[in-house]
């Protein structure tokens, strides 16, 4: 078990407990802060957005086609802006810092 | 006019779309009603080229194949469509319910099946505090009356079809400047050469960026607001038309005093009823101990669901349980 921080949307840091192999939409949403995740996680709506806000965004897989056409539908997009669902946690991403992105 | 039916389904869905099978096999006749243009849900409007893989005997299979295969399947029981209207309000009348929608359509019937999945699709608006007065007005989510654009100034912003046909549309009568993000469109190709040509030729400008504010007067924007790596700049405008998608929202359901679990309509296991008699809900909208939020599982609930729906339109009657296989009075009933 492993750990990952996020801010809310108030700016309050969490330290949430990780299993490998769920998404980082799910660790965070089962952990019931405000993310909608519309979809569920199949990359089919942008409700998932969240900013990686440490250097773990170098250790993610690139951000494929997909998802990068999905995030066309979200607002306030960054540099470091990603699709929670599309993001396995792995143990090489433990301590990864998100933000949640503004609904 | 007011319609009668057997039973009201609210969303047109996969689960929706097989609950009229499932019904119409017990002799039920069905209504469906949708915010959407077209049947299909979630697999039309959000995935309609993805395969999924999960649907029994078929190996892979897109939303909008499953749609089809749907449609096709249910043909028999000559459901009747309302499109374009969400489920407004409902009351309880004496032999049932009646249902009327955001068009003013009315229907009776005896049963209400909810399946709404996640809720009907609205457009998905840019979080602006000033969009809300502009709207209807200066900023469309979908455009009914081109005529209106004439020689204005046109904003559109996002990278899918419909930003990209309306461009290239909008191009021959209006003064249209693109917007979006990157210079890479999720759009149909057809669409992205059409629109990049018009561009070349100096017909629309396209605009790399992301909406900041709006300002204007007398409910018409004057300015846009822009970032484009964390730069700010500004455009003039008429008309603002943001195209970023549709999202999901329980809508009215939420007001008509069924219990719900944060969106969610409880049902129990055995007929997938709600806690008001006579009105069910099936699919990714209902929660019970174990739900799992799956096309297959809305299949199942909707077998149970016609059962009962069966005892409230014909109390009097003992439904005989048949197989599709074998019955001959189902073989009439599939017009075979």
């Amino acid at each position: 078990m492993g750990k990952i921080k996020v801010t809310d949307r108030e700016g309050k840091l969490h330290e949430l407990e990780a299993d490998v192999g769920s998404t980082i939409m799910e660790i965070i949403r089962d952990a019931g802060l405000d993310i909608e995740a519309a979809c569920g996680g199949c990359c089919a709506c942008a409700t998932c957005h969240v900013y990686v806000t440490n250097d773990k965004i170098n250790t993610l897989d690139p951000i494929d086609d997909d998802e990068e056409s999905m995030l066309d539908q979200a607002f306030h997009v960054n540099n470091n802006s990603r699709l929670s669902c599309q993001i396995e946690y792995k143990e090489n991403l433990e301590n990864i810092e998100l933000t949640l992105a503004p609904e | 006019m007011t319609h009668k039916t057997d039973v009201v389904i609210i969303g047109s869905g996969p689960v929706g779309l097989f609950a009229v099978f499932e019904l119409g096999l017990l002799n039920l006749k069905a209504h469906l009603i949708d915010n959407l243009d077209r049947v299909g849900g979630q697999c039309a409007e959000l995935y309609p080229e993805k395969p999924i893989y999960d649907i029994p005997a078929y190996p892979k299979i897109t939303g909008q194949e499953l749609t089809d295969k749907l449609i096709s399947q249910i043909k028999p029981f000559e459901p009747t469509f309302h499109l374009n209207q969400q489920a407004d309000s409902i009351e309880k009348i004496d032999d049932g319910w009646k249902i009327v929608t955001s068009e003013g359509t009315t229907i009776n019937a005896r049963c209400i099946v909810i399946a709404a999945g996640a809720g009907s699709f609205v457009p998905r608006k840019p979080p602006i505090d000033t969009i809300a007065e502009f709207e209807g007005t200066s900023v469309f989510y979908a455009i009914r009356n081109k005529e209106l654009f004439k020689n204005k100034k046109i904003l559109i912003v996002g990278g899918g079809d419909s930003a990209l046909d309306w461009t290239n549309d909008l191009a021959t009568i209006a003064d249209v400047t693109l917007m979006h993000r990157r210079k890479e469109f999720r759009a149909a190709p057809d669409s992205v050469n059409k629109m990049l040509n018009l561009e070349k030729e100096g017909k629309i400008k396209f605009l790399h960026g992301q909406l900041k504010s709006l300002s204007g007067k007398n409910k018409m924007i004057k300015e846009v607001k822009y970032s484009h790596e964390e730069k700010e700049y500004s455009i003039e405008v008429d008309y603002l038309l943001p195209f970023f998608g549709l999202k999901m929202e329980l809508g009215p359901i939420a007001n008509w005093g069924i219990n719900l679990n944060e969106n969610l309509i409880k049902v129990d296991t055995e007929k997938f009823e709600t806690s008001e008699p006579s009105i069910f809900a099936i699919g990714d909208i209902n929660t019970y101990p174990g739900k799992l939020k799956l096309i297959l599982s809305g299949f199942h609930e909707s077998a149970l669901m016609a059962q009962k729906c069966f005892a409230y339109c014909y109390p009097d009657k003992k439904n005989v349980f048949r197989y599709t296989t074998s019955s001959k009075d189902l073989h009439k009933k599939l017009g075979l």
